[in-house]
């Protein structure tokens, strides 16, 4: 409760600097009887790679759903590179948007699409001028930086679950977005592309400043790319640190996250 | 129990209106997706089109072999072009092309939009600059809104050439004769109103695969679930809608 508190004020404090690339304060959502976000309170720095921990079903998709504006929440306010989320119409969202990139947990690739049409997709479809040549280059330079070059003619369900995910990276990453939100980057993956994944994500983060929210369970991603970590328990940001700090903490909801 | 089934009807059938009004307030909006409409359209209508014609010939035939008889018995037997061709285009052709496009079109577009929804697919075309309910459901509905009355069309021709077979079993009727009898039997009151029900049929085929779909429940189960109930509401809906249309015809007496 006090590290709760202490976030709060930090929060406000920040959120007059520039320097903050989200800032999200007392929201709250629910579903029904289901109580999912009660007074959440968080900030994204620019160029921070931040990690959200918390268990399944505690509200991680929730809020950053919240975030990019496809779940209204009930009250509080987010507020993402200077504009207040709930309060935007369908244009402002979508002008927003363009800088944002959304990794989804399950991938969401457009099954009736190939991958090349899957990468097109936010390309062609937010209102930003691009000649043919520089969408393919794009598409390209997005599949090398994920090793999938080979696969762009093939269809999502032609490929594997791990390929899936890397492909749905790609096209999280193809607008080059100021703020990506990872839902779950490495889930699924083995050892190596996980760690290859994790490294993208820290040059990502360094090459184009780029800050990003990342959840995961992956605690060796966790480890590599993670600036700061907070945890998402009973709909608080129950505590908020580095991996070392909270590594070492001797709270029981928090140790059993490192074990 | 009882009011509790008619609780969730009449719920149900609220969100279908909304839904339907939200599709008039947004397909008519700019930006318009006419190279998805395009698509839709020609998926929609290439893709039934064979189905649609065998029903339509195998209906035409059997209609006119069956009829024979009576006629016979009455001695009126050269009465069969006019009485066959009626029946089809007033009745057969046009519901039975929709209950083709329901079974076929509404179930796809139910699983269709049904599992985009649980992959998330819907919510990744919304932070794709996309607006959803444009690029899927208003295109979807206006295919299926034009192309059932086209495949109607379709269907009541190759039925009557499917009666002209079936006259031809038996009797002998020239092409040029059984033609003239037809064009001459078929008023205004035949075709117009038939043709009009089939945009009617149309719509209601498609709000409701889209609406089942668009709000799947989560799980590949609920993605069978929105098929499933799609066709069945959508192919009770025809009916209801034939039967409003018929009484409507016969008030204004275009019969
Ligand atoms: N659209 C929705 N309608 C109703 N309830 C929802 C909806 N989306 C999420 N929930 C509920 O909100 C809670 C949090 O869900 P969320 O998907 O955010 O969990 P999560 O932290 O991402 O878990 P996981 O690690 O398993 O992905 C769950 O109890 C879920 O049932
Ligand atoms: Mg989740």
């Amino acid at each position: 409760m006090i590290t709760e508190a202490k976030s709060i004020v930090k929060a406000e404090l920040n959120s007059e600097k520039i320097g903050e690339s989200i800032v999200v304060k007392n929201l709250y959502k629910s579903f029904g009887n289901n109580h999912v976000l009660k007074n959440f309170t968080m900030h994204l720095k620019t160029g921070e790679n931040l990690v959200v921990l918390g268990k399944s079903g505690s509200g991680k998709s929730v809020l950053i759903k919240c975030i990019i504006g496809l779940i209204k929440p009930d009250a509080g306010s987010i507020n993402v590179l200077g504009k207040s989320i709930p309060d935007l119409n369908n244009n402002e969202l979508d002008e927003i948007r363009v800088k944002i990139g959304f990794l989804f947990q399950s991938n969401a690739l457009y099954d009736s699409m190939t991958v090349r049409e899957n990468l097109e997709f936010p390309l062609r479809r937010h209102k930003i001028n691009l000649t043919k040549k520089e969408v393919e280059d794009l598409v390209m330079e997005a599949l090398t930086n994920v090793g999938l070059a080979h696969t762009v003619d093939m269809r999502p369900s032609e490929l594997s679950g791990g390929m899936r995910k890397r492909i749905a990276l790609a096209r999280t990453l193809i607008l080059k977005p100021d703020i990506i939100l990872y839902d779950e980057p490495t889930t699924g993956l083995d050892p190596i592309t996980a760690k290859e994944i994790s490294n993208l994500m820290r040059e990502l983060a360094k090459k184009y400043k780029t800050s990003s929210i990342i959840i995961s369970h992956d605690m060796n991603c966790v480890k590599a790319v993670s600036d700061r970590i907070i945890m998402l328990i009973d709909g608080v940001c129950y505590s908020d640190g580095t991996y070392e700090q909270l590594k070492q903490s001797n709270d029981e909801k928090i140790k059993t996250f490192f074990e | 129990m009882k009011s509790k089934t008619l609780q969730i009807f009449l719920s149900e059938t609220g969100d279908i209106g909304r839904f339907t009004y939200r599709f008039f307030v947004e397909a008519f909006k700019p930006r318009y997706e006419f190279s998805e409409l395009l698509r839709q359209c020609f998926y929609i209508g290439y893709k039934s089109l064979p189905l649609v014609a065998i029903t339509a010939f195998i209906m035409g035939l059997v209609i006119t072999i069956q009829s024979r008889p009576t006629l016979v018995e009455f001695g009126a037997e050269g009465w069969l072009p006019k009485m066959v061709s009626v029946s089809l285009v007033r009745e057969i052709a046009p519901v039975i092309t929709a209950l083709i496009c329901a079974g076929k079109i509404g179930s796809g577009i139910g699983a269709e939009l049904g599992s985009m929804k649980v992959t998330e697919q819907i919510d990744a075309m919304e932070v794709s600059g996309t607006n959803p309910f444009k690029y899927l459901i208003a295109t979807r509905v206006m295919a299926t809104t034009l192309m059932i009355p086209i495949l109607g069309i379709l269907a009541d021709a190759v039925s009557l050439y499917g009666g002209y077979l079936g006259t031809n079993i038996h009797g002998v009727v020239s092409w040029n004769l059984y033609w003239n009898q037809v064009f001459d039997t078929l008023t205004f009151g035949d075709v117009v109103p038939s043709i009009l029900k089939t945009f009617f049929f149309g719509f209601a085929i498609g709000i409701i695969g889209c609406y089942k779909g668009y709000n799947s429940n989560k799980g590949t189960e609920g993605v069978g679930r929105s098929a499933n109930s799609a066709v069945v509401i959508s192919s009770l809906l025809v009916f209801i809608l034939d039967l409003l249309a018929v009484q409507i015809t016969d008030l204004m007496r275009l019969t």
